[in-house]
């Protein structure tokens, strides 16, 4: 990936962002997948001179990369939105320390909730934790802000923060691509007042902090990427990302003050800009980030109504809200809804399948499996952030124990999962004493992101061997001697593993272990058939939500006979091994 | 193209996590930027794509901004489903133009929500005031040897009614569809682009 093509390329935010990087001369990266960010990682393992890796969750990323930064290259750090709560801890305080080389601190956030579990607006980070943001709205900008913040680090000696959003992450459009700068490498300095964060060091740190905020301000109310773009005085728009660019749609006319720094806000700039215009309008997307500081800079402005701090804009929705009447066409609503759902063939179903039937309330976890929440399945009870299955078990636990409930609690939750979050609280759950089951839901893969690699697959972000994590050695270094390893795609064998380890008083490991099926696409594969005759049509096997079955299963009213979509079955023998009647027909491999 | 700014042209593709949509788009949109467009497109990847309701949007002209086509503003929604054809039929414009597979997915939810699956699609978008042309996709993918090629043959089908040249399609083909689909995809687009798209009735 060296050629350097001059014609424009068609490059997604997330590939713009990578190749940013790979212009400024980053050596390393680190990230843990998380939509919409994913590909910003993926992109990167594939240029050569860059060392892009998976850490096992976002803070380990974030210090690696400060790592690398304070040992003198340029490095990056990029995660989804959530992604930043785990790493908030270490930004905090690099935001005081600085690094010796650029640091750059990618936040994709997810408006919509497309594949998040909240809407929370990162731009609050920037400001809770003192760093410059840049937000990009196109992926031209998006690769050429990458650079900048680069820039903006070394000169001012500070993390930078650049968030994108999904339309912005997920978009494409064209890009320039240029050439790869090569800074020479930095020298580390022992600086011990700068980089060991004990009260004393850290009180003369915030002052330069402060000190430094004061000059971003300043680099923010004149630097090119702030920039007003007059028009009709008469409508003054202040926006950001994308969206500026729905506000650019839904008035082409107006005079727009374009933010592509959007903290700390250009104070002077906003000013010179509303005495220019007439009126002033903020559009942003969630919170009222720059409203609130706008209206603080004692300027009349007019935000968004309140209703529209949910979900994502569109140049329809920014249109209404400047008092527009866009076509609003009614959508057909008598529809049958299509959530996502697991695939056929999916290791998990099973798991679900029989932790319904045992009526488990189950402490879900992020991943794939969370899925199982919808009907048929119906087996989730609680899905927050990462890892927080196990310590949502052992306190689910704890108070069914006070209040004398005798239903069974099973946290589960995937192996990526598992390493990102899930080691502390096992070790807390043995530590103190709790006897809640855990699954373990091995699919050897990050498989919702797209199939990504972790600690206990064995290979690295560019798919080459390393180290695996043994998965049972490590639940019982945590103290759990019950440890149970079982194939999901064996029912028996499988409900006989989670009985026994819910009966236990002791705290118990269940390792439900079968390879993604997404891994093992395109392999030869005998789908399973229904046997008409013996069929009743008692919609048991139905009962998995697999989309091979539900996809025939449209008769109108009455018994649901079933037949398996020959396309799309995966031949894991679910749902024959779910039949009472010997109706499906399935070869086991 | 041309150094007038035009109205940027709105394409919706919409159907199901899996069909093949994002492969499509990437056609589309590397021809469309062969041909000398500037192009934006906007999709969602992750939890979304796991077998559910999917929309890409892609938007073409001199200049674009929105990464997003407003409802009412698409002037053609390629639907390779058609119960999703009937989901986004509101993002069309007045008179826009409906490629509608003859695609039926049926969801999960039909066994146990409220609603059927719905019949008459072709008609029902009628009502609404577009136009439908219906594409038997996974007949001609299965002409071409192929059912995961209905995609690419939605695109030739689309390719009657975009200003990009033969050549642009074909290299973003090469370009994009590895080099042991390359020949099956090559012949399902021809097919697409070959078929004369009938009217629904």
């Amino acid at each position: 990936m060296v050629r350097t093509p001059t014609k424009p390329q068609l490059l997604s935010g997330n590939e713009a962002i990578a190749r940013g990087a790979y212009e400024a001369g980053v050596k390393v990266a680190a990230s843990y997948p998380g939509t919409p960010a994913t590909e910003i990682l993926e992109s990167l393992a594939t240029y050569e001179g860059i060392h892009a890796q998976w850490s096992p969750n976002e803070k380990v990323a974030l210090d690696v990369a400060f790592g690398a930064a304070l040992g003198g290259v340029r490095a990056l750090a990029s995660m989804k939105h959530v992604g930043l709560n785990v790493a908030a801890d270490s930004l905090f305080t690099i935001a005081y320390t600085g690094a010796t080389a650029g640091l750059v601190v990618v936040s994709a956030d997810d408006p919509g909730m497309h594949s998040s579990q909240n809407e929370q607006d990162n731009r609050h980070y920037a400001r809770a934790a003192k760093v410059p943001m840049l937000e990009p709205a196109d992926s031209q900008e998006a690769k050429d802000f990458v650079i900048e913040a680069f820039h903006i680090s070394e000169e001012f000696d500070t993390p930078v923060l650049l968030r994108t959003t999904t339309r912005i992450s997920h978009g494409k459009s064209p890009v320039r691509l240029g050439r790869r700068r090569q800074p020479r490498p930095r020298s580390f300095e022992r600086q011990t007042r700068k980089y060991v964060m004990i009260p004393g060091h850290a009180r003369g740190r915030h002052v330069v902090v402060e000190e430094r905020l004061e000059r971003l301000r300043q680099l923010s109310n004149t630097i090119p990427l702030n920039r007003i773009e007059m028009g009709d005085p008469d409508l003054g728009i202040i926006a950001a990302g994308a969206a500026y660019q729905y506000a650019r749609e839904a008035r082409p006319g107006a005079s727009f003050l374009k933010l592509g720094m959007s903290y700390p806000l250009p104070d002077e700039l906003i000013r010179n800009f509303a005495a220019r215009v007439r009126r002033v309008f903020i559009i942003e997307e969630l919170d009222p980030f720059l409203e609130e500081q706008v209206a603080a800079l004692g300027i009349k402005v007019r935000g968004k109504p309140r209703s529209m701090r949910l979900g994502e804009l569109d140049a329809a929705a920014v249109a209404a809200a400047l008092g527009d009447k866009p076509p609003a066409p009614e959508p057909i609503t008598d529809l049958p809804a299509r959530p996502p759902v697991l695939c056929p063939g999916c290791p998990h179903a099973g798991v679900f399948y029989v932790l319904r039937k045992l009526k488990a309330v189950v402490a879900g976890d992020i991943g794939c499996y969370t899925l199982s929440v919808l009907p048929p399945l119906e087996a989730m009870d609680t899905c927050i952030c990462m890892g927080a299955a196990i310590g949502n078990a052992a306190g689910l636990e704890r108070a069914f124990a006070v209040a004398g409930d005798q239903r069974p609690v099973v946290g589960t939750l995937g192996d990526s999962t598992f390493v990102h979050a899930g080691i502390a609280p096992l070790i807390d759950l043995v530590y103190n004493q709790g006897c809640a089951t855990i699954v373990i839901l091995d699919n050897g893969t990050t498989a919702m992101t797209g199939r990504q690699d972790h600690p206990a697959t064995g290979r690295t972000a560019r798919g080459e061997r390393t180290h695996q994590l043994d998965l049972e050695a490590l639940c019982r270094a945590c103290g759990v001697d019950d440890v149970a390893v079982v194939d999901p795609y064996n029912l028996e064998a499988l409900e006989q593993a989670l009985k026994r380890a819910i009966a236990a008083r002791h705290p118990s490991v269940v390792i439900t272990r079968h390879e993604c099926v997404l891994l093992t696409r395109g392999a030869p594969r005998k789908p399973a058939h229904v046997v008409e005759e013996m069929c009743v049509g008692c919609g048991l096997c139905l009962g998995l939500g697999c989309p091979a079955l539900g996809a025939i299963a449209a008769e109108p009213k009455g018994r649901l006979k079933p037949s398996i979509n020959q396309e799309l079955c995966a031949g894991c023998g679910l749902c024959a091994q779910i039949c009472r009647r010997e109706a499906i027909e399935w070869e086991q491999p | 193209m041309g150094t007038a700014v035009t109205a940027p042209t709105n394409i919706m593709l919409v159907g199901v996590g899996g069909q093949g949509i994002i492969l499509a788009s990437e056609v589309l949109c590397r021809a469309l930027l062969n041909a000398g467009w500037q192009v934006k497109k906007s999709e969602v990847h992750g939890m979304a794509q796991r077998g559910g309701s999917v929309r890409t949007d892609v938007r073409f002209g001199s200049e674009i901004h929105a990464p997003l086509i407003s409802a009412g503003t698409a002037d053609l929604l390629v639907a390779f489903e058609q119960l999703e054809a009937l989901r986004y039929a509101h993002f069309l414009r007045p008179r826009g133009l409906v490629l509608l597979s003859t695609e039926r997915i049926m969801p999960v939810t039909i066994l146990t929500g409220p609603h059927p699956y719905p019949e008459n699609t072709p008609s029902r978008l009628e009502q609404r005031g577009a136009q439908v042309r219906l594409v038997d996709a996974p007949g001609i993918a299965a002409e071409a040897g192929n059912p995961r090629t209905a995609g690419i043959a939605l695109m030739g089908a689309l390719a009657e009614y975009v200003e990009i040249s033969a050549p642009a399609w074909r290299k973003a083909i090469t370009a994009l569809v590895p080099e042991r689909y390359r020949d099956v995809n090559r012949d399902a687009f021809r097919r697409g682009r070959r078929l004369k798209a009938d009217r629904a009735g």
